[in-house]
């Protein structure tokens, strides 16, 4: 054991310079097609038609029609789906780890949308929720409803909102739900059992001992999902097409039809720092003990 | 689905074990459980439901004739089993083409983020340096951003490299995407060989790169492959930067999405089913690893 540890010091100090060499490319990598993009988005947020410093494009981004509706509808979203999938992941993951016959299944399939894509989703739904559609079908074949009614209509926004906040529901939601289970798993068992000796009820072991202590999964799932609902795009665009508009879809539609590469980087530097400042929010409304870099 | 109702009838093996056949427990704590039991059950049925019902439906429209697509109400037991939507969709005009650029793109991705993150996995589980927590932070920090959108400075970049446009341009971003996950997922791999092993390796005359290949490569291999996978599923799916980054070299999404609002509807409920389907198979696949690949990642 002395030996075996003398050596690993040893190969240690010869190999001073092993780990810089093999973490550079990296660096390098991140440093080309991650922080210069993130400056180049502000760079270009803030470029005039003639070079150089100028509010223009963000002139041109806050004075644009669509941007206000885009802005509260991608805040509407993340204010709703977040809250949701968390209850929906956090059941998935009490299931899972409640340990029922064939606990691989379950978790197998709750994490099926894992591998599904935003715009694969977004269609899936569409086909639902569209006219003559598959909910459609069922309602009007169990009686519910003598004709198909238009969920997808244009004229209200706060139901496609409800569609589209479905459609992300089912999409997104495993992932969150992988998170959780991997925490609670990393949850003593004695714990559990503890709580059930002083008769404790399932709703108060999930209050008072497993959400305490599951707080930095919770956190991390938390911030991880709220920032790819900033993101929302695809999803968007396939259930309610021009109808309704986030934050994303406006850089897309900025960048492609308009051609304007200036302010669809202005719309990718707000989604950038809404992104930011709602980590920084989690990381201060939900601290742990482990704050500290390892 | 079957099999989902099949676990369901059969009581659990805890609940058997809590409940011997003879003798029932009628204390209050123990039917409390059994009725927590239930619900659970009741739950996870319900849940399951919700994920797998639209996956069959729109397996359902993919593989029924395409007029059906059209049909009100859908039946919701196929009458007829045909796979003329799928071909329809696979004949259309530069849908070949782009699924074979997303198939490149995503290998590359794979490629490239493996290359570059398995070495940084490594360093960071294996080595002690100055500097490591910082670099460990400056990985997980890019969690903060919404990396995607980091496509629009990036095609200006690539317009005045002159690579805007190119099946390799999009597999850059895409390695960007993934990289910091890559490298991540690695170490949290190499840390889970036993350091032992390769220390004595070493001690029985291998060089430090003879008992990474010998020894260290092949226990993680499994978990790398399935790190690999899962990157491939992460460029195959992604839409926003491959959208964004090509005009006419589009991949699978992008040629999807650019053309959505105006393709009929047989082509859209095909090409989801098309996305959707290598995602499934990929899920089963390395679903062992799931766990240990996000969980990881979590903490």
């Amino acid at each position: 054991m002395a030996t075996t540890t003398a050596a690993s010091v040893a190969t240690r100090r010869r190999l001073g310079w092993a780990p810089y060499a093999l973490l550079a490319p990296s660096l390098v990598y991140l440093a080309v097609f991650f922080a210069l993009p993130m400056v180049n988005a502000f760079g270009l947020a803030f470029q005039g038609d003639e070079g150089g410093y100028s509010l223009e494009p963000i002139r041109r981004m806050l004075g644009d029609e669509r941007f206000a509706k885009a802005l509260t509808t991608t805040l509407l979203l993340v204010v709703i789906i977040v809250p949701i999938q968390f209850v929906v992941a956090m059941g998935m993951a009490l299931v899972v780890n409640a340990r029922l016959k064939g606990t691989d299944l379950w978790l197998y399939v709750f994490a099926l949308p894992l591998g599904v894509s935003e715009l694969a989703a977004g269609i899936v739904w569409f086909s639902i929720f569209t006219e003559q559609g598959w909910l459609n079908s069922l309602l009007t074949q169990v009686g519910i409803l003598d004709r198909p009614f238009i969920f997808l209509d244009y004229q209200r926004p706060t139901l496609l909102i409800l569609t589209i906040v479905v459609a992300e529901a089912w999409r997104a939601t495993s992932i969150v739900m992988i998170i959780l289970v991997a925490g609670l798993q990393g949850i003593p068992r004695d714990y559990l059992e503890a709580a059930d000796v002083f008769g404790a009820t399932a709703w108060q072991r999930v209050r008072h001992v497993i959400l305490p202590l599951l707080k930095p999964s919770i956190r991390v799932a938390l911030i991880l999902r709220t920032i790819l609902a900033f993101q929302v795009f695809a999803t968007v665009i396939a259930l309610a097409g021009s109808a309704t508009n986030v934050l994303a879809g406006e850089a897309y539609r900025w960048y492609q039809n308009l051609r304007d590469a200036r302010v669809a980087a202005a719309y990718a530097s707000l989604i950038l720092i809404l992104s930011v400042v709602s980590t920084i929010l989690f990381l201060l409304l939900l601290p742990t003990e482990e704050d500290r870099p390892t | 689905m079957s099999a989902v109702e099949q676990a369901q009838a059969e009581p659990g093996p805890e609940a058997a074990l809590a409940r011997p056949a003879d003798r029932p427990d009628r204390s209050p704590a123990a039917r409390r459980r059994r009725r927590v039991r239930a619900l659970t059950y009741a739950v996870a049925v319900l849940l399951s439901l919700f994920v797998l019902v639209p996956i069959y439906f729109i397996t359902v429209t993919a593989f029924t004739p395409r007029e059906v697509s059209y049909d009100f109400p859908k039946p919701f037991i196929p009458g007829t089993v045909s796979a003329e939507t799928v071909r329809f969709f696979a004949d259309s005009t530069g849908v070949t083409a782009a699924l074979w650029r997303s198939v490149v793109v995503a290998a590359l991705t794979l490629v490239l983020s493996t290359l570059l993150g398995a070495p940084a996995g490594y360093a960071l589980a294996r080595f002690a340096f100055r500097g490591k927590s910082t670099y460990r932070l400056l990985i997980l920090s890019t969690r903060a951003f919404p990396i995607v959108i980091l496509s629009i400075p990036l095609a200006v970049t690539f317009i005045t490299w002159g690579i805007y446009d190119t099946t390799y341009s999009v597999a850059l971003m895409h390695t960007g995407l993934a990289l910091p996950f890559t490298i991540l997922i690695t170490s949290s791999i190499f840390v889970s060989v036993p350091r032992d092993l390769e220390e004595a390796a070493r001690t029985l005359g291998c060089t430090p790169l003879g008992a990474f290949v010998k020894v260290v490569l092949p226990l993680a291999l499994p978990g790398l492959a399935a790190a690999a996978i899962f990157t491939f599923v992460l460029s195959w799916n992604e839409v926003f930067a491959a959208v964004i980054l090509t005009l006419r070299q589009r991949t699978l999404p992008a040629l999807v999405l650019a053309a959505l609002n105006t393709s009929p509807l047989p082509f859209r409920f095909a090409a989801a089913w098309f996305m959707l389907a290598p995602s499934l198979v990929v899920i089963f696949v390395i679903r062992r690893y799931l766990l240990g690949l996000w969980g990881r990642v979590a903490r």
